[in-house]
């Protein structure tokens, strides 16, 4: 099983994530992390297994076909094809501040140490570290920083207010 | 000028421990070079032709005489006793070792500096008017905002990854002395009613390949909404900015493929999901950091200096200084004061340890202890009471400032160019000297008048050519050094771009192709008030055309 950093720790991570070509009748059992495409085609007919399916998308997909369902979605992941490419983001805060997303928020693909504090500041809750790289030693950028200026989805209070207060 | 609290503080101790764990890990091979390359940028580290370059960020061009005494420090200690004032208004080092940069930028935070996204797809370094808070024409202070917003930009997490670059600039003059118009965001306060100031925000301007002036997507927004009307741009742009290709990848392109009008209808619809958040700035939050740029402790002084006025009309040299180097200020019995960095024979905005220690002690002297940069190259001393102008001049004169130059053909602003930078084209230091060396006569100098020359070595533009009233480019062809000319480029309210004179020339001929221009422009002007630049909107690209290519010259 791999390992992910998830809520600030390392654990086994039981999800299966599928990749972007595959079919409907190709799903295994168990918990399942299915391209955004396969899932609005078909979650009308996965309904009985909607608590063990997730959803993953790219930086470029528009999440607002999602806005009726972020409430019953227990995963989100948020695929990075590579690490300059920062649009997932912008996409996690969407999700998070505007659509309300509250499940777990995943980050896949070319994820890696030195990003993870600004993932974590968007409101990812969980890391699948890059295979070649240690999620271990990764969880210590999580604290790269002890504060913030500006608001962000993990503190919508910016520096300036908690100064005041 | 702002202070660092123990939050600042905190954070830049954690940047550099955060840079040097990375430094090691590279070093480490931990790290691959494609992963390093863009966690160094963002601490503002290149590796150029001869070594790496380091540029640590001047905030909107802000330094005090410890910060500058400490830029000599590290010019001596790690590098070859200069650094280069740049055209963003920031400072860099030419010959540091990376092993020895984790060292450096824990020197700079002693001093509340850093190389913090001075380089990457990020947001850079704000930049502002050099006569900022001073200025005679001044309507809004801009520094205050330009320190919310540095703060808003430092680190920010959603915007450390964007498709390029991304620059932003803001004025409160009555004059555009921040090029506003040539910037990613371009931000112009004016003031509102009840004194609460309003911003108007220009996107997707910008030099480089693809020049273009912004247009102006919001007016009359309250300063409160600027951070979450920011937030909003950033997130368009972040998401639907080209990331395929590099040469694309800026918001003016962005803007220009969707049309403005479309770009800001759909920051609109991003902004409804924040105005009014807690990002929103409080009164409380602006007067605080308005507290940090309150007037120093000025002297009640008369507004005239009969010593001083004598001096002008006896001394021609020095009356030359005070028309070209010297500014109006807001308070009677002051002037602000530009140091040339100019001086012909010195690569323009490059400055010795020794220099900058002077700069410091004279910022000391005469000027309340602080100094600024000015996207022109220059550095400034902001307040200076006319009865000490003399005194100021004499010891400036000791260190080879007082080029009396400012505004004039001479101030070249020009990017370090082929001598050091491994993007550029085509050397542009040598090119400014000789035509500094052209029109050393100061007679012939100040004859000719205002007239902005900006040379780049290549097309990413950052020596400003495409907003010179003369621009010269560097280009290679088949692997020999070649320059472009354009005319009537402004970066001014009335901004424009450059038009391009024709076929390019040989080093060698640069210089003589520029007497031609200015002598055309001499023979047309209609008076000595009508500047290059009025002449050539005026008569039009033909006649030069005509000038520098006709044969028998």
């Amino acid at each position: 099983m791999p390992r992910i950093i998830k809520n600030g720790a390392v654990v086994e991570d039981d999800w299966q994530l599928l990749a972007a070509d595959v079919a409907l009748a190709d799903l295994p059992d168990g918990k399942i992390i299915v391209p955004l495409a396969l899932w609005l085609a078909e979650h009308g007919a996965q309904q009985s297994r909607a608590e063990a399916t997730g959803i993953w998308l790219d930086g470029e997909e528009e999440p607002a076909p999602l806005a009726d369902h972020v409430s019953s979605l227990p995963l989100i992941a948020i695929n990075f094809p590579e690490f300059k490419d920062g649009r997932g983001y912008s996409l996690a805060r969407i999700l998070r501040d505007r659509m309300g997303f509250t499940g777990e928020l995943r980050a896949i693909g070319d994820v890696l140490q030195d990003q993870l504090f600004y993932l974590k500041r968007c409101g990812f809750d969980s890391f699948c570290i890059r295979a070649d790289r240690d999620p271990e030693q990764a969880l210590e950028s999580l604290s790269d920083f002890r504060e913030t200026y500006q608001a962000a989805t993990d503190n919508p209070v910016p520096l300036f207010r908690r100064r005041a207060g | 000028m702002y202070r660092y609290d123990q939050y600042d503080h905190a954070m830049l101790e954690d940047r550099v421990a955060q840079f040097r764990r990375q430094t090691d890990r590279y070093l480490a091979g931990e790290l691959r070079e494609d992963e390093f390359l863009p966690l160094r940028l963002q601490n503002g580290l290149y590796i150029q032709r001869h070594a790496p370059m380091l540029r640590v960020a001047v905030p909107y061009g802000l330094l005090s005489s410890a910060q500058l005494r400490m830029l000599a420090h590290i010019a001596r200690r790690y590098d070859k006793g200069y650094a280069h004032f740049s055209t963003r208004q920031n400072v860099q080092f030419n010959w540091p070792e990376l092993e020895r940069v984790p060292d450096i930028l824990a020197d700079l935070a002693s001093v509340e500096m850093h190389a913090i996204q001075t380089s990457g797809n990020c947001i850079r370094n704000i930049t502002s008017d050099q006569f900022a808070g001073v200025a005679a024409d001044e309507e809004v202070d801009p520094r205050p905002y330009c320190e919310l917003l540095r703060q808003w930009s430092t680190f920010h997490p959603e915007f450390a990854y964007l498709p390029r670059k991304f620059k932003i600039a803001v004025n409160g003059a009555r004059a555009d002395r921040a090029a506003v118009q040539v910037h990613d965001i371009g931000i112009y306060l004016k003031p509102g009613k009840n004194g609460e100031p309003r911003a108007s925000v220009l996107v997707g301007g910008g030099l480089g390949r693809t020049p273009a002036i912004g247009v102006c997507i919001r007016e009359d927004l309250p300063v409160a909404d600027l951070l979450t009307y920011l937030d909003a741009i950033l997130r368009v742009y972040n998401r639907y900015g080209d990331r395929k290709n590099k040469y694309k990848a800026r918001i003016k392109i962005l803007v220009r493929a969707l049309g403005a009008e479309k770009f800001a209808a759909m920051v609109e619809d991003e902004w409804q999901y924040m105005k009014g958040n807690q990002a929103t700035l409080t009164n409380e939050e602006i007067d605080r950091v308005r507290g940090f740029f309150h007037d120093p402790e000025y002297a009640s002084l008369p507004a005239t200096c009969t010593a001083l006025e004598q001096r002008i009309s006896s001394d021609k040299t020095f009356a030359a200084w005070y028309q070209r180097n010297t500014h109006p200020h807001k308070q009677d019995g002051y002037r602000s004061v530009t140091l040339s960095l100019k001086e012909t024979g010195e690569a323009p905005g490059d400055c010795t340890d020794r220099q900058m220690d002077a700069i410091a002690d004279l910022a000391d002297a005469f000027s309340f202890g602080e100094a600024r940069v000015s996207h022109e190259q220059n550095m400034i001393l902001a307040d200076v009471r006319l009865d000490a102008l003399e005194a100021l001049y004499e010891q400036a004169l000791a260190q080879r400032f007082v080029t009396p130059n400012i505004g004039l053909l001479t101030n070249i602003i020009c990017c370090p160019g082929g001598d050091f930078c491994s993007l550029s084209n085509a050397k542009s230091i040598p090119v400014a000297e000789s035509i500094q060396r052209r029109f050393e006569d100061l007679d012939y100098l100040f004859d000719i008048g205002e007239l902005d020359l900006n040379i780049s070595g290549c097309m990413n533009a950052c020596g400003h050519h495409h907003v010179g009233h003369i621009g010269v480019l560097g280009v290679d062809k088949r692997g020999e050094e070649w320059y472009q000319l354009k005319l009537g480029g402004h970066s001014g309210l009335d901004a424009s771009l450059g038009d391009i004179l024709g076929p390019s020339f040989s080093r060698e001929e640069v210089t003589d192709v520029i007497e031609r221009i200015v002598q055309l422009y001499l023979e047309q002007r209609q008076d000595p008030s009508e500047r290059f630049l009025d002449t050539y909107r005026r008569i039009g690209m033909e006649p030069f055309k005509e000038r520098v290519y006709a044969k028998n010259h």
